[in-house]
C-alpha cells in the first residue's frame, strides 16, 4: 500500500509542502489528485464540492495542474505546440485545424502576466532544464489551474535557478494560487512552505510550520533522529591514484560531452564533483571505467593506462564502481541477493571457475555481506528487484567494496535511497578514504558532494571550472554550477 | 553579479567540425557514381540514338539523343553535382544538388540502355505510378500506425486480406465499389488484431505482425485453393475498377494520360497522401497523433487518450492498406491468386522508413521503388545486358542504405513499437 489513509488540506493562496522520503508516498498521492492514478476508498474535495477524477482530463477542469518530475514535454515539439496539446485552438469545426497565431498569442500573454520567459518557437529538446522546467509551469498556467502541483522541481535546477523558482512560487501565491510542492530537500521547505505535511510509508506522520528545525524535520521525515552532516575526519593525502589528463570525450549523439578536463585524486581523500546533470559528469565517469570511447587524453590509475583496459581488467586492477543507474546497470533485477553480490567475481576463485558456481561459498559470502553491509533482505535468495532502493544500493555498494581497492567511485551513490541507508552509504564511503583509497564522488545534490568531499570540482559545459574547498560558500559554488565565474574580465555580460 | 560572466556556449562545446560531414561522403558517392558512369555507360553505350518518345509507343514526337554522348553527358554532370557537394558549395541547396546527381546518373544509364532503341515515356511514367500505388498506399498505413507509435509490420497481411476480400466480395456482388469496401475492411480486420494484441495485451508489435502476415498468407491461400479455384467465375472474376478520364486535362502531353486517364485509386492515392501530411501537420488530431508516438505518457497528463487514437489511427492504416490491396485484384490483374503480392507489403515498408516516416517522404520513395521495378521490365523487354534482379533488389538496398544513416539519419518516433502502459 502506496498511501494509507491521508487527509490533506490545501488552502488558496498557499504553499504547502509535501515532505518524505524517496517511495514515502508523495507521488502516488498527487498521482491520484491529478487523475492519473484512481483511489482505491476516499474522497477529493475541490472548492466544497467531492470530485471523480478519472484522467487527468477531470482533473485539469477542476482547475488542478501539475509540473512532473520527468517533465512531460515532447522533445521534437516547439514551445507552443507543447502547451497547445491536448487544449488546442482550432479552426474549422469538426476538421481541427490548429489555430498556431493563437496558441502561439496565449504563450507570449501568459508568459508575461506571470513573468515567466518562454519563447513559443524553440524546440523543447533545445532548451536548457530551467527553461523547460518554465515551459511545464505556464503549460498548467494556460490551462487557468488554481491548484499547482510541482513534484520535486528543483532535483535538476541549479541553486540560482531554485532561487528564481521559489520566487515564481511566491508571485503565483500571491494571485491566489495555491501550490503542492513536494520534495524532500529540507532547506527549500523552510524558505517557502506556508504549511508543511510530513508523509512517511504512506501514511501522515505529522504537520508543521516552517520554523521548525531542519533536524525536526528530518526526525519526522524518517522516524528516528538523523545526523544531517557526514561524520569525517580531515582527509589524509597521500600518492596520486588516479590521473585524468586532457580528457575529451562524446555523449550519445556524438556531441562533445567532456572537453578537456584534468582531475587528480590522491590516495585518502575524497574528490567530489559536483555540477547540474548533464554537464560531462555521466561521460567523464563512464570514460574512466572503460564503459565510453575516449577521443582524446589519457586516464591513469598509478601507472596503468585504463583508456586501453577493458572494464572488466579495471575492475580487477582495484576500481570499485557504483553506477548512476543502479537498477540499469547496478543490479540484475531478477537475479539474488547472493548472485548479485559475485557478479563481479563469478568466474574467480573462490566463487567459481570455468565451468562452474561454487554455490555454497556463493551463499556464504551472500551472509557474511548481508550482515555486515546491513542489507534488509528475507534471504540470500530474495530477488534483488523486490529490495527497497536503499538495499539494492547496499548489494552495490557491498560488492565493489569486497575487492581490494585502489580506486573507489561513486555516481550519484545515493539517489532513490532512503535516508537510513543514505548515513550507511556514507560513512561507508568514508571509511574506504580512510583506508587509504583514493575516492571520486559524482552528485547532482550539492548537500552530498559537500558532506563527502575533501575538495570539490566543479564541472559546467564539459570542463573543471574550478576546484574548491568544501568550506567555500554554497552561493558561491552554485555560481560555478551555472558557468558563472569571478575572474573572468567585465563587461561580456 | 557585476564581475561575473556567463561563458559563451559556442566557446565551450565548439567542437571541429569532423572532415566527413554528411554533404562530403554524399558527395564522394556521387563523384564516383558520376565517373562511373561516364567513364563506363559512356564506352558501353553504342553510337545510335536513345529515342525517348512522348507517347505510348514507337510513334510521335521524341526527345531523341546519341546514346554515347548522353551517357558522357549526364555522367559528367553527375560527377559536377557531387563535386559541388563535396567542396561545400551551394550548402543551402544541397538536397537539390543531391537529386539532381542521382537523376543525371539515372539518366545516364537510361541513355546507355535505350541507345539504338526508344522508351515511351507514357508508358514509363504511367507503369512508374501504377507499381507505385499499393507501395504508396501501404507506407501512408504504416505512417498512421508509426507515428502513433505502433509499428505496423502487417501491411503484407493487410494487402493479401484486402486484396483477397475485393475480389471475393466484388465477385459476387458483381460491383468494384463494394469490392473496393471489402477490402478496405479485410486490411482493417487485420489490422484490428494488430492493435488488440499490441494495445491491448502488450505483445512485441514486430512479432504481431509477422504473424499476422503469415496469418493472412495462410487462411487466403487456403480459401482461394478450396472455394475461388474451383469455382472461379462465382467467386474469382471481379470486375475491374473503370478509367475515367477528365476531358481538357488529359490532352496534357505525358502528365495527362498518367494522371487525368486513370483509375479512382490513383486520385485516392495522391489525395491522401496531401491529406496525411496535412492533417499530421496542421490539425489537432495530427500533433495529438505525433505527440502519442514521440511522449504518450505526456500526451496523457494533457488528458489525451492514448490508446483509444492509436486504435484509431491502426485500424486508419488497415482501411488505407486493404484499399492498397484492392489494387492488386481490381485494378492490376482480374483474379486473386496465391500470395500475389509477393512481398510489396515489406517494400511499402521500406518506402516507409526510406521516406522517414513522412507522407511526402514515403511518397517519393514509393515512386522510386516503383520506377526501379518499371524499368526492370523495360530492360527485360529490350533484351538488356544488365539483369533484371538488380533493379528489383534496389528498394531493399536502398532500405538498408537509409537505415544504417548513411544519408542522414532516419529519425523513428520515439516511442515507436513500446506499448503504452499506464502509471
Amino acid at each position: 500500500m502506496a498511501n494509507d489513509h491521508i487527509d490533506i488540506t490545501v488552502e488558496p493562496g498557499e504553499v504547502h509542502a509535501l515532505l518524505g522520503e524517496n517511495g514515502a508516498g508523495k507521488s502516488t498521492l498527487m498521482n491520484q489528485l491529478y487523475g492519473l492514478l484512481q483511489p482505491d476508498e476516499g474522497q477529493i474535495i475541490v472548492n466544497d464540492e467531492p470530485r471523480v477524477f478519472k484522467s487527468p482530463r477531470d482533473a485539469i477542469a477542476a482547475g488542478i495542474g501539475m509540473v512532473h518530475q520527468h517533465f512531460m514535454l515532447v522533445p521534437v515539439f516547439t514551445v507552443a505546440e507543447n502547451i497547445a496539446l491536448g487544449a488546442e485552438e482550432v479552426r474549422g469545426g469538426p476538421l481541427g485545424w490548429l489555430d498556431r497565431r493563437r496558441s502561439r498569442r496565449d504563450v507570449i500573454e501568459t508568459s508575461q502576466r506571470y513573468g515567466l520567459p518562454v519563447d513559443p518557437d524553440a524546440l523543447v529538446e533545445d532548451l536548457p532544464v530551467g527553461a523547460q522546467q518554465r515551459v511545464e509551469i505556464v503549460k498548467a498556467l494556460t490551462r487557468e489551474v488554481d491548484l499547482l502541483i510541482l513534484d520535486e522541481p528543483t532535483a535538476v535546477l541549479t541553486p540560482q535557478e531554485t532561487q528564481e523558482l521559489l520566487a515564481v512560487m511566491r508571485s503565483l501565491t500571491a494571485m491566489g494560487k495555491s501550490i503542492v510542492f513536494i520534495t524532500h530537500k529540507l532547506k527549500e521547505v523552510k524558505a517557502i512552505a506556508d504549511r508543511i505535511t510530513v508523509i512517511r510509508r504512506g501514511q501522515v506522520v505529522g504537520t508543521a510550520s516552517p520554523d521548525t528545525s531542519e533536524e525536526e524535520l528530518a526526525a519526522l521525515m524518517v522516524g528516528r533522529a538523523v545526523s544531517l552532516e557526514v561524520e569525517k575526519s580531515p582527509a589524509e593525502p597521500g600518492r596520486s591514484v588516479l590521473k585524468i589528463e586532457g580528457l575529451v570525450v562524446d555523449d550519445d549523439r556524438g556531441v562533445r560531452a567532456v572537453d578537456g578536463v584534468d582531475l587528480e585524486v590522491r590516495a585518502g581523500e575524497v574528490l567530489g564533483i559536483a555540477g547540474v546533470q548533464g554537464n560531462g559528469q555521466t561521460e567523464l565517469v563512464e570514460a574512466v571505467m572503460g564503459l565510453r570511447e575516449v577521443r582524446a587524453g589519457a586516464v591513469r590509475l598509478d601507472d596503468d593506462d585504463l583508456v586501453t583496459m577493458s572494464t572488466k581488467r579495471i575492475l580487477r586492477s582495484g576500481v570499485g564502481y557504483i553506477p548512476e543507474d543502479r537498477s540499469h546497470d547496478g543490479v540484475v533485477k531478477e537475479f539474488s541477493v547472493a548472485e548479485n553480490l559475485v557478479l563481479d567475481m563469478y568466474d574467480q576463485a573462490p566463487y567459481g571457475n570455468a565451468f562452474s558456481l561454487d554455490l555454497g561459498k556463493v551463499g556464504g559470502n551472500a551472509k557474511e555481506r548481508i550482515e555486515q553491509f546491513d542489507i534488509r533482505c528475507q534471504s540470500p535468495a530474495t530477488p534483488v528487484g523486490t529490495l527497497s532502493g536503499g538495499n539494492q544500493q547496499k548489494v552495490v555498494v557491498a560488492r565493489e567494496m569486497s575487492r581490494p581497492l585502489r580506486l573507489f567511485i561513486a555516481s550519484q551513490p545515493t539517489r532513490g535511497v532512503d535516508v537510513g541507508s543514505i548515513e550507511f552509504i556514507h560513512s561507508r564511503i568514508i571509511h574506504e578514504r580512510d583506508q587509504g583509497t583514493a575516492v571520486l564522488v559524482v552528485s547532482s545534490e550539492l548537500d552530498e558532494v559537500v558532506g563527502l568531499a575533501d575538495r570539490i570540482a566543479v564541472m559546467y559545459r564539459g570542463r573543471v571550472l574550478a576546484i574548491v574547498s568544501p568550506d567555500t560558500p554554497r552561493e558561491e559554488i552554485g555560481l560555478l554550477m551555472a558557468g558563472i565565474t569571478g575572474d573572468t574580465p567585465e563587461g561580456e555580460k | 553579479m557585476s564581475t561575473a560572466t556567463v561563458e559563451e556556449p559556442t566557446e565551450v562545446v565548439a567542437a571541429p567540425e569532423p572532415f566527413w560531414t554528411r554533404q562530403r561522403r554524399l558527395g564522394l558517392a556521387l563523384i564516383l557514381l558520376g565517373g562511373l558512369a561516364a567513364a563506363v555507360f559512356g564506352a558501353l553505350a553504342p553510337s545510335e540514338d536513345a529515342r525517348f518518345t512522348l507517347s505510348e509507343n514507337a510513334e510521335g514526337a521524341a526527345l531523341s539523343i546519341n546514346g554515347q554522348y548522353g551517357a558522357v553527358l549526364f555522367g559528367v554532370l553527375a560527377l559536377v553535382a557531387g563535386g559541388a557537394l563535396f567542396a561545400g558549395l551551394l550548402k543551402r541547396w544541397s538536397n537539390a544538388l543531391l537529386s539532381a546527381g542521382i537523376l543525371a546518373f539515372v539518366l545516364s544509364f537510361l541513355c546507355w540502355q535505350v541507345a539504338g532503341e526508344f522508351m515511351p515515356l507514357v508508358d514509363t511514367t504511367d507503369g512508374t505510378l501504377q507499381l507505385a500505388l499499393p507501395l504508396i498506399l501501404g507506407a501512408l498505413a504504416g505512417v498512421l500506425g508509426e507515428r502513433s507509435g505502433v509499428v505496423n509490420v502487417a501491411i503484407e497481411g493487410q494487402f493479401l486480406m484486402g486484396a483477397f476480400a475485393g475480389a471475393l466480395v466484388g465477385t459476387m456482388a458483381t460491383s468494384v465499389w463494394v469490392g473496393l469496401v471489402s477490402a478496405a475492411v479485410g486490411g482493417m480486420i487485420i489490422a484490428g488484431i494488430l492493435a488488440v494484441l499490441s494495445i491491448r495485451y502488450l505483445v512485441d508489435q514486430t512479432v504481431v505482425g509477422m504473424v499476422l502476415n503469415l496469418f493472412a498468407l495462410g487462411i487466403t491461400g487456403f480459401l482461394y485453393e478450396r472455394l475461388m479455384q474451383p469455382d472461379a467465375p462465382t467467386y474469382n472474376t471481379p470486375p475491374q475498377m473503370p478509367e475515367w478520364r477528365i476531358p481538357g486535362l488529359a490532352d496534357i502531353p505525358v502528365v495527362g494520360p498518367v494522371l487525368f486517364e486513370a483509375n479512382l485509386l490513383v486520385w485516392v492515392a495522391l489525395g491522401l497522401v496531401v491529406v496525411i501530411h496535412f492533417g499530421l501537420s496542421r490539425t489537432r488530431w495530427g500533433l495529438r497523433t505525433r505527440a502519442v508516438g514521440e511522449h504518450p505518457t505526456a500526451a496523457d497528463t494533457v488528458g489525451i487518450r492514448v490508446r483509444g487514437l492509436r486504435y484509431m489511427n491502426v485500424l486508419l492504416g488497415g482501411v488505407v492498406a486493404g484499399i492498397g490491396g484492392a489494387y492488386f485484384t481490381l485494378v492490376a490483374t482480374g483474379s486473386f491468386t496465391k500470395n500475389m503480392t509477393a512481398g510489396a507489403g515489406f517494400i511499402a515498408l521500406a518506402a516507409l522508413i526510406f521516406g522517414r516516416y513522412t507522407p511526402f517522404g514515403a511518397f517519393g520513395a514509393a515512386l522510386f521503388f516503383g520506377f526501379a521495378q518499371k524499368l526492370a521490365t523495360y530492360l527485360g523487354a529490350i533484351d538488356s545486358p544488365v539483369p533484371s534482379q538488380f533493379l528489383n533488389m534496389l528498394p531493399y538496398l536502398a532500405t538498408l542504405i537509409a537505415v544504417a544513416g548513411l544519408v542522414g539519419r532516419v529519425r523513428a518516433p520515439a516511442a515507436d513499437g513500446l506499448p503504452y502502459i499506464k502509471g
